[in-house]
């Protein structure tokens, strides 16, 4: 039953061989990366069709990752959001505390494939620098992971998991110094160590193959959501919402229910202090085409093209491009986009950990506080499920600054 | 309409392959330290004796550039440099000069501000070409089309990692010459420039009568004979960026170190005698 969960159905099989969705997507990278890039195409097709990485891939979601995660109804939570009942994928409970793991294990047995012995990532948050540093070490692989200075201050957790994990953590100190830079970083060390290293990228964003080889190894999210809530619920929701930084755990919960044209995709994006401060990195609210770290998608550019510096509480959504497939969805109707401030992600994730005792994380907050305002607007007889896509104890000293929840001495 | 100087470029680099000696090309960012210090910069890699220069447009996100250039765009970002100020660093860099100027750029700005805009506006600045290096050849159709109309070159770049079979398709689209990556990394000087750069132009030469100008890590004028045995040109840039930044905002310093510069790598580009 697992051995094809990855592969997406043929009738969506976008994007097209160039790698586009629609207008978005390509393969925007230098030619020192042409054919590292093509060899992860290449590779990836072979292992798509390979029943033994299939084989090996839905084992390790088994017995590592321990999937199929949860579906956990939260009805003291949904009394907030209109009366609508609400069910939780519960990412958050897999093995590292994130949907991150998904795609790290895939592209991790697909490094061994091609023979190399080297990973390099970029991190926000730092859950995605977790589960690489995690796969790293199961598979006996050398581990540099890229983190924005920012992020490794606000994320000092995680930074801690990682080198307990064996990983080398390089702080990057250019730029916004946040997730964006950190990928700047990391194809720079791409381009001169290519030979014995793979990049696994984190997100769906990135030149053709990643943005639909993450897609599919992340497809398991929304395959066992639908499943899920057809045997509980006996029929499909009328929304999936997710958050959306570069758009890799929604995308892995809307894409089983593309077909599904009655369930709408709401994405969640970081509005930090308001869309109209500039401080934000709503992507798809406020940006326009453009090309960010090898493909055209939205972008928050100037009206030079320059990358302009995003902001959010939330350092795994702090980014100013998008998956291009997001940017497809967005334009063709088919998936729907808002943006969410800090203050409004912080007060959800407040209330989820106070009505259900789950303490997300505070990218997952910002999807828990759009389902609240979609709840709201359809009323007691809607259905929705919310991708939890992470746990939050990597954010309790944000959020207990935030909450003022620290002791007089301790708080300083 | 206004054609660009892609002749002017060509006639530059067969003037120095006349002369049996490889051509000296400098880069430097337009907006660096300011505009007109930038301009400045510019006349004096010429003066040193540079005879191509190529203009950095800068980018917030310069992936493919080292700490040094990183700095200097990032300093030229935050003075408010603008692509208006690009085209008139290239206008007055030209015409103080009669020397081929190029535009070296990641993609998105020429995006952003329009294809055919952009093109009109270099060539009408006497521009002769542009390089791209985030553009890969099958993106680059309607660039093309448009350079082409106006007269500029299209400069792809090559990587020791291209194929054989790629480094044909690229040759075979592009224009001016082809840009040949020393090595696998990003902008910098390095204390060597690789074995891997004569190999890169000998395959590249098969496929094509293009010129090969040879460029990262280059910095001092024995590294610029070494690439001049084998290459049709020499391509410089942290080497020049970081004169500038180690004059500390003293002016006329920078500019002396630059014309210095230039001028020790002309003579390395021209201590060719044991060229076969």
């Amino acid at each position: 039953m697992t051995s094809a969960f990855f592969i997406p159905d043929p009738e969506g099989q976008v994007p097209s061989p160039e790698g586009y969705f629609g207008a978005f997507g390509g393969k925007f990278i230098p030619e020192a990366l042409v054919a590292a890039v093509d060899e992860v195409a290449v590779e990836y097709e072979k292992a798509k069709n390979d029943p033994e990485f299939a084989r090996e891939l839905g084992d390790l979601m088994a017995h590592y990752t321990g999937r199929p995660s949860a579906l956990t109804e939260v009805p003291r939570f949904a009394e907030h959001a209109g009366g609508a009942r609400i069910f939780l994928k519960r990412e958050d409970l897999n093995h590292t505390g994130s949907h991150k793991i998904n795609n790290v294990l895939g592209q991790a047995l697909l490094t061994q494939r091609m023979g190399k012995s080297r990973v390099i990532a970029e991190t926000g948050a730092g859950q995605h620098g977790v589960a690489t540093a995690t796969a790293c070490a199961l598979f006996g692989l050398d581990c540099t992971i890229y983190m924005g200075e920012v992020d490794t201050q606000r994320q000092a957790l995680n930074v801690a998991r990682m080198r307990m994990l064996g990983a080398e953590v390089v702080a990057v100190k250019s730029g916004s110094r946040t997730l964006k830079d950190a990928i700047n970083e990391a194809f720079r060390d791409w381009v001169a160590n290519v030979d014995r290293t793979h990049y696994l990228f984190g997100t769906v964003a990135g030149p053709h193959p990643f943005p639909a080889m993450v897609r599919d190894f992340h497809r398991v999210i929304g395959v066992e959501a639908r499943r899920q809530l057809l045997e509980r619920a006996g029929r499909l929701p009328d929304a999936a919402v997710a958050c959306v930084g570069g758009g890799s755990n929604a995308i892995g919960l809307f894409h089983a229910f593309l077909p599904d044209t009655g369930v709408r995709l709401i994405g969640c994006e970081p509005a930090g202090h308001g869309v109209e401060t500039g401080e934000h990195a709503a992507t798809l609210t406020a940006g326009e085409p453009g090309i960010l770290h090898g493909s055209r998608s939205y972008v928050l550019q100037d009206d030079e093209g320059q990358i302009t510096e995003p902001y959010s509480i939330s350092a795994g959504l702090d980014y100013p491009g998008i998956g291009p497939e997001h940017s497809y969805l967005k334009d063709s109707g088919r998936g729907e986009y808002r943006a969410v401030t800090d203050d409004a992600a912080m007060q959800a994730l407040r209330l989820l950990s106070r009505t259900e005792g789950i303490i997300p994380a505070i990218e997952s907050a910002h999807a828990l506080a759009g389902a609240i305002e979609v709840g709201k607007e359809l009323g007691k007889d809607a259905l929705l499920v919310v991708n939890l896509s992470g746990r939050g104890d990597k954010d309790m000293d944000t959020a207990a600054r935030y909450f003022g929840l620290y002791d007089e001495e301790g708080s300083k | 309409m206004t054609t660009g100087n892609i002749q002017l470029l060509g006639d530059t680099l067969d003037r120095a392959k006349a002369e049996d000696r490889a051509a000296l090309i400098a880069y430097l960012p337009a907006g660096f330290p300011t505009v007109d210090g930038g301009i400045k910069a510019i006349r004096a890699a010429f003066d040193g004796g540079a005879d191509i220069v190529e203009v950095g447009l800068p980018h917030s996100d310069p992936v493919l550039d080292g700490p040094v250039i990183q700095t200097a765009d990032d300093i030229a970002l935050r003075g408010g440099v603008r692509i208006a100020d690009v085209m008139r660093t290239v206008k007055e860099a030209h015409e103080a000069t009669g020397k081929p100027v190029l535009v070296m750029t990641y993609w998105n700005p020429i995006d952003r501000y329009g294809v055919e805009r952009f093109v009109r506006e270099l060539a009408e600045a006497g521009g002769a070409g542009c390089i791209l290096p985030d553009l890969p050849v099958q993106e680059s159709a309607l660039w093309r089309e448009h350079a082409e109309r106006h007269g500029l070159a299209t400069v792809f770049v090559v990587a020791p990692s291209s194929q054989d079979e790629r480094l044909a398709t690229i040759t075979a689209a592009g224009s001016g010459f082809v840009y040949a990556a020393s090595l696998m990394g990003v902008t910098g000087t390095r204390a060597s420039v690789g074995e891997q750069a004569a190999e890169l132009v000998r395959r590249t030469r098969v496929t094509s009568k293009i010129p090969v100008c040879v460029g990262l890590g280059v910095s001092n004028a024995d590294q610029a004979r070494e690439v001049a045995s084998f290459a049709d040109g020499v391509i410089v840039g942290s080497a020049f960026v970081q004169r500038i930044l180690d004059a500390d905002g003293d002016e006329a310093a920078g500019l002396a170190a630059v014309k210095e510069l230039a001028a020790e790598l002309a003579e390395g580009v021209r201590r060719t005698s044991e060229r076969s």
